[in-house]
């Protein structure tokens, strides 16, 4: 089944609150290998703040997206700065693009992660390329 | 997360502000994964797809086996620029394409993911650096670049 293409240009609704602990950034650096200094997360940490926002996308069921027939593209991150243990954030998902490639849908999202006074922490850019059941 | 020689020593590969240069080829990186650490980022990022820790579904999408989270390749990448830096929170982009898979097989010794870097471009704020990130002769991410601020 193809993905919906009113899909493109749709914003999901911002998810709850992520509460950052000390802990969690330091299970994510000894998980990456990373030093953690008490302040600052890795630069890769806000997938896991976006994670629940991409996965929204993917449940939904309206999108037409398979989970298994999903490999991850490409990722980018834009940051003001770095996540820090105490950041109260929210992510909201925008489905950018789409476009059809091979009979593949390449869903293009952007990620804004953000505290609670709208101020900008990290954008997360994911392409997720959804195969077809033929490929 | 096991190091190897060249990540072992505190400090080594460390590239202050003051020494990053255009041009400059910073040290090279070398990590070992296993198939620990795969489990280990799967819990630490709540991304339990089974092609990550399962030789059943992996080979059942068409894999030679279980495959590395490519957001856990990233990772390393940007422990590499954490690393030249000589501290954290400095990275102010980070991107790349997912273009090989990182097989890692079920034994002790995994496989081993390199990671280089050049500085192309240095401003009064930011530091501009390519990565090169290879496991055997496979380039396993596409165009990894970064921006440090300085």
């Amino acid at each position: 089944m193809p993905v919906d293409p009113s899909l493109a240009g749709r914003t999901f609704p911002p998810t709850e609150v992520y509460e950052v602990s000390q802990e969690k950034i330091a299970e994510f650096a000894k998980a990456t290998g990373s030093t953690f200094d008490g302040h600052a997360a890795p630069a890769t940490f806000p997938i896991v703040v976006a994670l629940p926002a991409m996965n929204a996308l993917m449940a939904d069921p309206d999108a037409g997206i398979a989970l298994h027939q999903v490999v991850h593209g490409e990722q980018r991150f834009t940051c003001t700065r770095p996540v820090v243990p105490g950041d109260r954030l929210t992510a909201e998902l925008t489905v950018e693009t789409l476009r059809q490639i091979g009979g593949a849908d390449i869903i293009g999202t952007r990620t804004e992660i953000t505290d609670p006074e709208g101020a900008h922490v990290c954008t997360a850019y994911a392409t997720l390329v959804h195969r077809g059941e033929e490929s | 997360m096991h190091r190897l020689r060249d990540a072992r020593a505190p400090g080594r590969g460390v590239v202050n502000r003051s020494t990053f240069q255009v041009d400059g080829v910073l040290p090279t990186q070398t990590y070992q994964v296993t198939r620990t650490d795969l489990v280990r980022y799967a819990g630490a990022s709540g991304d339990f797809n089974p092609i990550h820790w399962s030789d059943r579904v992996a080979t059942s999408v068409g894999l030679t086996g279980v495959i590395a989270h490519g957001m856990f390749t990233m990772a390393l990448a940007a422990r590499a620029l954490d690393t030249w830096a000589g501290a954290s929170g400095r990275v102010r982009e980070l991107g790349c394409k997912f273009t090989k898979p990182v097989v890692v097989p079920d034994d002790d010794e995994g496989v081993t993911v390199v990671v280089d870097g050049t500085v192309t471009s240095l401003t009064d704020d930011a530091v501009h650096i390519t990565l090169e990130v290879t496991c055997g002769d496979k380039k396993v991410l596409g165009v990894p670049k970064a921006v440090l601020a300085r």
